[in-house]
């Protein structure tokens, strides 16, 4: 008999995944697409969260919330990926420890 | 769910944020596809555009709930939207002079204002976790693209990438949040949610969930301790795109704030109060000592701005009606010291360019009697003193916080705005007591006219505005209650 595979299992990688998203902005000192990329695994964590609980719910209204956060998550990278454009065209350079002209 | 489409006269609380939306395309099409420069006069129907939006708020407003309950208009979101739709006819308006020198000149400068005043309006009226995210990122993705506007600017473009990071991670712990909240009451609606928390035995999972949205809206409003991009951006941006950022936004932020907490958490309130209550008192210590040693008057702002959204959540604290009439008559007074404060920054301007310093204040008060004046006036209202509107801001927060025997929140809001006054004080004491340094050009005609009518109003707030003031937020506040 296999294990049945519940809404706590989704719940557990969707936290897992939220957290490396998180650890990777904050102790990445790298490049900057590597934010980036822990942005979207954020959001993507929350995706799997919200159809976990429309399975679990029997409703339909997570799913439709995850296809908004999906929508809005293209053009926020949209975004993101323009000004990373503009930086790298004014710095030369995309890595973390570079972004540092204003401090205090 | 059935639809309660019944005609385009159903939607008519919806009205505003259509002729918006709608003028926002226009406005974008007659951009994109005029032959020559343009941008003034877009800048121009936009301001008017805008005008006319707050007088269908003011005088065409129906209340009501539409949109499956996704969208709501009430009195108090009907006053949030009028500040916000200062807010943002100001911020153009102090961009009409200012536009060329800083390189905002250009026709999306105005478009990017308007769609971002849209979703700050979408925000204000959201009563469902959907339309509330739609509304807040609208609102968002407009202002990281205008922190950036200035391509050329190493500066500009660091302080776009740096509010973009953070508030992309903001976003997204709101949405942990609220998938939290929606998986463990059933619903996203905020009264339905309401009425799941008040059934249901203490759960975890939402306590969870209230705590990811309020750090997500804590870093909309520059909270401590989420403030951290706050200084960056508000000294990168373009001054007068940063007006913009320390006006409009916070307001709908803490808008949204009030909303989420009082329709869909009041029954946890208690719970709610206490994460409040620390992220208050955090924001009025820390900004109050970290503004000691800024020299540029940008980060000054930003810190100062941090320090008055701590006292604006003591208001909210108390978690009553007086709690938030306060918060909404202090946004109030807020916004205008701010639009006034920053009409005078834009107004210094030497054959050098713009002056950001505070040691390049010095003297001012020789060359620019004026213009000192106003600043001088604005800083002795951020501090507090009576009989300016600052005082009568703070008093209402603070009488709210008593009202609820919330004693030691009180004492150290007290306590961190003496210690404020030292960051403020200097400021006045550069501009009227140090040797001129710089002589300064004369302000535009439309700065003057925007430092006079705020100085105005601060300067006679118990006497023109005050009362009236006091009785709308007390209805605003009714209609959440």
């Amino acid at each position: 008999m296999t294990p049945v595979i519940g809404l706590g299992h989704f719940l557990t990688v969707a936290a897992i995944l939220f957290t490396i998203g998180v650890f990777g902005i904050f102790l990445n000192r790298k490049n900057i697409i590597i934010i980036l990329m822990s942005v979207e695994l954020i959001l993507l964590a929350v995706n799997i969260n919200f159809v976990a609980f429309s399975a679990h719910l029997q409703d339909l209204v997570g799913q439709v919330f995850a296809l908004l956060i999906l929508t809005v998550a293209a053009a926020e990278a949209a975004i993101g990926l323009a000004i990373l454009v503009i930086f790298f065209r004014n710095r030369g350079s995309i890595a973390v420890d570079d972004v540092n002209m204003m401090k205090g | 769910m059935v639809s309660e489409f019944a005609g385009f006269a159903s939607l008519a609380p919806a009205y505003p944020e259509m002729l918006l939306a709608v003028c926002a395309m226009a406005l974008l099409m007659i951009g994109v596809f005029a032959k020559k420069e343009i941008a003034p006069s877009i800048s121009g129907i936009a301001i008017g555009v805008l005008i006319a939006v707050g007088v269908l708020i003011v005088f065409g407003g129906t209340e009501g709930t539409i949109f499956a309950g996704g969208f709501i208009n009430d009195g108090f979101a009907r006053f949030m939207k009028v500040l916000i739709i200062a807010g943002s006819v100001f911020a153009l308006i102090l961009t009409v002079s200012t536009a060329a020198d800083k390189g905002l000149n250009k026709f999306e400068y105005p478009v990017l204002i308007v769609l971002a005043t849209l979703g700050m309006l979408m925000m204000v009226s959201a009563n469902d976790l959907m339309s509330l995210y739609v509304g807040l990122e609208l609102q968002s993705l407009s202002l990281y693209v205008l922190a950036a506007f200035r391509r050329d600017s190493a500066k500009a473009t660091e302080a776009g990438l740096k509010y973009f990071v953070l508030g992309a991670l903001s976003s997204g712990m709101l949405l942990y949040g609220a998938s939290l909240v929606y998986g463990f009451t059933g619903h996203t609606q905020l009264d339905q949610i309401a009425q799941a928390v008040a059934l249901g035995e203490r759960n975890v999972g939402i306590i969870f969930g209230l705590v990811f949205l309020l750090a997500g809206l804590a870093f909309k409003i520059s909270a401590v301790p989420f403030h951290m991009w706050t200084p960056d951006v508000y000294e990168g941006a373009p001054t007068p795109v940063t007006a913009f950022f320390a006006s409009a936004p916070k307001v709908a932020a803490m808008a949204l704030l009030i909303r989420i907490v009082f329709d869909a958490f009041e029954p946890i309130a208690r719970d709610w109060q206490q994460v409040i209550i620390f992220i208050s008192i955090a924001s009025m210590v820390l900004a109050a000592f970290a503004a000691i040693g800024q020299r540029n008057l940008k980060r000054l702002i930003a810190f100062s701005s941090i320090g008055h959204v701590g006292f604006a959540l003591v208001g909210l604290s108390a978690g009553n009606l007086v709690g938030v009439e306060g918060v909404a008559i202090y946004m109030a007074v807020y916004l205008t010291m701010t639009i006034g404060l920053f009409a005078c920054i834009l107004a210094l301007k030497n054959e050098d360019g713009y002056v950001e310093n505070i040691d390049d204040l010095a003297g001012l008060s020789q060359n620019r009697p004026f213009v000192a004046a106003m600043i001088a006036m604005f800083m002795f209202s951020l501090i507090g003193l009576p009989p300016l509107a600052g005082f009568f801001a703070k008093w209402h927060v603070f009488l709210a916080a008593i009202e609820a025997r919330l004693f030691i929140l009180a004492v150290i809001g007290m306590l961190a705005s003496a210690v404020s006054a030292f960051y403020y004080l200097r400021v006045v004491k550069v501009m009227y007591f140090d040797e001129p340094v710089n002589s300064y050009a004369t302000p535009a005609i439309e700065l003057r006219f925007v430092m006079a009518l705020t100085g105005f109003l601060v300067l006679s707030y118990y006497f023109t505005v005050g009362a009236p003031l006091a009785q709308l937020a007390h209805n605003a506040a009714g209609s959440l209650f």
